[in-house]
């Protein structure tokens, strides 16, 4: 995590009365019994009143089960097994007495270091490792201290074990059940206390590490587990959006529902009044049913002002990136180490190449939806939600009040991948319910999705650099141009100091290029493209900015190798000579490269003419949170440069393994998005509006495209780090250097297509 | 008001009868494990058996499918125990969960034709349902898995009759 990142300053909200409405269990640390709802959301039954609440975070029935809180948004990384997982091991708990239940947006569930609730940058792991360790541990303690009371023995002679707590000795033992039915569980933890419990030691677990049945993976097999868009509320009608052509800022002019008026159901017609400035231009239609939303959507005749961003293409934000990049004064400095135009004017050696990468979109396949009801001065929220902090406060903006009195249900995501960081998805649910006066639940089209994705911006990168007579690298320029996706938010904790101090820049556009590779004279210029940002309002996809810097990079670092006429991966390894700064990461990133070559057999494997392989390696996400990854790609290029991609070979520095299997699970989904994007997803603005709208245009990675992955996970014992993410990033650059081997061709630009390949082939 | 046959059980359904079966599945019948995902065709999260067949429910209206038997994912097996379900649960195949349905069903509408499937019969009969978790591999091995199962119980079953 950025160091900056500490968003204290969100909008407030007030504990008492939050508590009030989503349950009464003190905030924090205390140890006790509730009495009323408890730890349970306010949609969940009350709790039976015996319950024992060790923290906010887990609660233990009297028959035993221990319901783990997730605080969380959990979008298939299982995040909330691994939650249990990391209580489990220090409450001693059976894992088959372990549930799960996701958080409702009440301030106690924020995440112990973010001050808040987000779910994303990889971060969750590594932030709640101590406080799910420690809350469990106190449980056990307090237990611990109960049955010894109730057995007449010294705490000390216990031993838990698998949900029980056992006198060898005297061969008592009572269960937890039975000691949370006793009631007499007093022990409680101040928070000195709590910081001064002694966790385990790696060698002393007995679940972390252990590849356990993920929790919410049966009801995912039989169609109980219930998304954002499964939500049935009594009384509930459904929105269908119209949206306009043109992504941002379009406004309606006039709205016909005549012919609307003739579907069966159809309700009334919405105009978005969106004063969170989420959406331009919408117009909900609402009905009985979601079948006779979308006739009466498509019978609507919508008049649009198109806005100031209607007449723009790819091609417009692309030139003003580059008229931007031109100028000496654009942007501001992320790293200015050295000086860079003193070194290049020395330099025995000069290459520049500008890389590119297109606008993607996240398109998970839930839908965005989100169901709004209003019930006394209470606005509920239903939707699966990766900020309820934030979105909160954008449903209560859509409302016009105080995001206090805004209770967020959350549910399981259908996919995430940053697209449900945004809270778009609760304004027409709002402003369509307070309109008609029911519960609304509105449904994304798959063309709405698309076309008003807060997608990965287009982005332009120069790369200017300079080797000495030995081939070393000793400068390095990079611009960075696009959309500043973070910044969008308005949050300033958010965004990063300049090194120039010309103002806060979004580091979320720039991450990565602060690499660790140890490069004397080095500048990182981050340049915020007004144009794109206000015409495709960008957001965080799967590994955000790492996903483009490392494409510039990985690519570079690979051509100066080849200009100096040295191995790649060699000429790698001795730039990660973890000196200064990069002592420690620089190492482990060298150990993860020279595991990823070892397995793919880089350089002692004889190819066929027409196949090569590729090296990237990759500090992914941030510098503070990397996760230590490197991949080996091997390509078959054909003379009319088809890509066949045969092998991906990933290994990745984790620290500690907290579920092996899932790690495994996530580092390979991570690696097929990286293909996928490398290769097969575009999209593109025309006319102020993106011109895919479904999977026949915007076309994801499929099962028949899927090459052969290899993947080594590296667990050192180091703290535990990310693993969603870092893979992404690695697989374009190792792609484009793979490539370049199997047929000289320098690929420069995402995806790549065989004509670029074909045209960049030496004659 | 179409009348509709539904994992066992006929059912009227107040729907209008070119309303999509998806629409019908999930609202009026309020079974939510099929999934609407593109509304194209093109994504196969709304998969269903009509009449053993593998459809997708987005685009089959429900006068098509008037008088025919439907099977979701409720009703693939009574206690979500089929093949299929439990081999999705051993490779721990599901991250977000939300195309599994789908895919299970069209992986089951293999299994009931082909017990001994190749690897390139899986891809070609899966490549239409879109996984934007990418779990593939897992839902390749899962259906192996499944295959190989069905196979042991049938010739296990087989013999039995012999003997």
């Amino acid at each position: 995590m950025n160091t900056h990142v500490k968003i204290t300053s969100t909008p407030s909200a007030d504990l008492s009365r939050r508590s009030f409405l989503v349950g009464s269990a003190a905030a924090g640390l205390a140890l006790g019994y509730s009495a009323v709802p408890g730890m349970l959301g306010a949609d969940q039954a009350f709790a039976a009143p015996a319950n024992f609440d060790p923290s906010v975070w887990y609660s233990i029935a009297p028959d035993g089960l221990v319901t783990v809180t997730c605080g969380k948004a959990d979008m298939g990384q299982h995040i909330a097994s691994t939650m249990a997982q990391m209580v489990a091991e220090e409450l001693g708990s059976s894992w088959k007495d372990m549930r799960v239940q996701l958080a409702s947006n009440d301030p106690k569930f924020n995440d112990p270091v973010l001050g808040a609730q987000i779910t994303g940058g990889s971060w969750s792991t590594m932030m709640n490792f101590d406080a799910m360790s420690r809350a469990g541990a106190a449980g056990r303690m307090a237990l611990t201290d109960a049955a010894a009371k109730a057995m007449g023995v010294p705490a000390g002679e216990l031993v838990v074990r698998d949900s029980a707590i056992s006198h060898p000795k005297s061969k008592k033992s009572m269960t937890f059940a039975e000691i949370v039915k006793s009631g007499k569980i007093t022990k409680t933890f101040t928070p000195d206390e709590l910081k001064a419990i002694k966790l385990k030691t790696p060698d002393q677990y007995t679940l972390i590490g252990v590849s356990v049945p993920q929790l919410d993976i049966p009801s995912k097999t039989n169609g109980t587990a219930k998304y954002g868009i499964d939500v049935m509320l009594p009384g509930m009608v459904y929105g269908k959006l119209v949206t306009p052509p043109v992504r941002y800022g379009a406004t309606v002019k006039s709205v016909d529902d005549s012919a609307a008026k003739k579907v069966p159901g159809f309700i009334k017609a919405v105009t978005l009044d969106d004063k969170t400035g989420s959406t331009t231009g919408w117009v909900v239609a609402v009905a009985n049913t979601y079948a006779s939303a979308a006739k009466a959507a498509a019978a609507l005749k919508i008049a649009y002002d198109g806005g100031p961003n209607a007449k723009l293409s790819s091609q417009s934000l692309l030139d003003e990136a580059k008229r931007l990049q031109a100028l000496d004064d654009s942007g501001q400095f992320f790293v200015k180490d050295g000086d860079t135009a003193a070194a290049l004017g020395t330099a025995a050696k000069v290459l520049e190449a500008e890389y590119t990468t297109s606008i993607n979109i996240h398109a998970p396949l839930e839908p965005m939806n989100a169901t709004a009801e209003f019930k006394g001065d209470i606005l509920h929220i239903y939707s699966g939600n990766q900020f309820a902090t934030r979105s909160g406060a954008i449903a209560a903006g859509a409302a016009g009040i105080d995001p206090k009195y805004v209770v967020m249900h959350q549910m399981w995501l259908g996919g995430g991948f940053g697209r449900r960081l945004d809270a778009d998805m609760m304004v027409p649910a709002v402003q369509a319910a307070k309109a008609v006066g029911k519960p609304v639940k509105v449904i994304y089209s798959r063309e709405n999705d698309m076309t008003m994705d807060y997608s990965r911006p287009l982005t332009f990168q120069k790369v200017k650099a300079g080797l000495d007579a030995d081939g070393k690298l000793i400068a390095l320029n990079h611009d960075v141009v696009s959309a500043w996706p973070t910044a969008r938010w308005g949050i300033p904790d958010f965004l990063s100091p300049s090194v120039d101090k010309k103002g806060p820049l979004d580091a979320f556009t720039v991450n990565g290029a602060d690499f660790f590779y140890s490069v004397p004279n080095h500048n990182v210029r981050a340049i915020k493209n007004e144009m794109a940002h206000n015409a495709t309002p960008s957001g965080q996809l799967r590994s955000v900015a790492p996903g483009w810097t490392f494409w510039a990079v990985e690519s570079m670092i690979d051509e100066l190798a080849h200009a100096a006429g040295q191995d790649p991966a060699q000429y790698r390894i001795a730039l990660l000579d973890g000196k200064g700064k990069n002592d420690g990461g620089a190492q482990r990133l060298r150990n993860t490269l020279l595991a990823a070559m070892g397995m793919a057999g880089y350089g002692s494997t004889k190819l066929p003419k027409g196949e090569g392989m590729g090296v990237a390696c990759v500090s992914s996400q941030e510098r503070a949170t990397a996760s230590w990854t490197a991949c080996v790609a091997h390509v078959a290029v054909s003379p009319s440069g088809e890509v066949k991609v045969k092998k991906l070979t990933v290994a990745t520095d984790v620290g500690m393994q907290v579920h092996p299997d899932n790690i495994r699970a996530q580092v390979e989904g991570a690696a097929l998005w990286g293909l996928s994007l490398a290769m097969y997803e575009k999209a593109t603005l025309k006319d102020g509006g993106i011109e895919q709208t479904n999977f026949d245009s915007y076309t994801p990675l499929r099962m028949s495209q899927m090459p052969e992955v290899a993947i080594s996970v590296i667990a050192n014992g180091e703290k535990p780090t990310g693993v969603g993410e870092p893979a992404v990033t690695v697989v374009a650059p190792a792609l484009g250097n793979a490539i370049f081997n199997a047929c000289g061709a320098r690929v420069r630009a995402l995806p790549i297509t065989a004509e670029a390949v074909k045209a960049n082939m030496k004659a | 008001m179409p009348n509709l046959n539904i994992n066992g059980r006929n059912m009227s359904v107040e729907a209008a009868p070119d309303t999509p079966l998806l629409w019908a599945i999930r609202e009026q019948l309020q079974m939510t494990g099929t999934k609407f995902g593109c509304g194209a065709g093109l994504c196969g999260a709304c998969t269903v058996h009509v009449n053993g067949e593998a459809v997708r429910s987005c685009q089959t209206a429900l006068s098509d499918v008037a008088g025919k038997k439907i099977t979701t994912i409720e009703g693939l097996s009574a206690k979500g125990d089929h093949p299929l379900q439990k081999a999705w649960i051993a490779e721990q195949v599901p991250q977000c969960g939300y195309c599994q349905s789908g895919q299970i069903m069209q992986a089951a509408s293999l299994l009931a034709k082909n017990p001994n499937p190749s690897k390139d019969e899986v891809v070609a009969h899966m490549d239409g349902n879109l996984c934007r978790c990418m779990t593939y591999s897992r839902i390749q091995k899962a259906i192996m898995r499944a295959a190989s199962e069905m196979r042991t119980a049938s010739n296990a079953g087989t013999e039995r009759r012999a003997t």
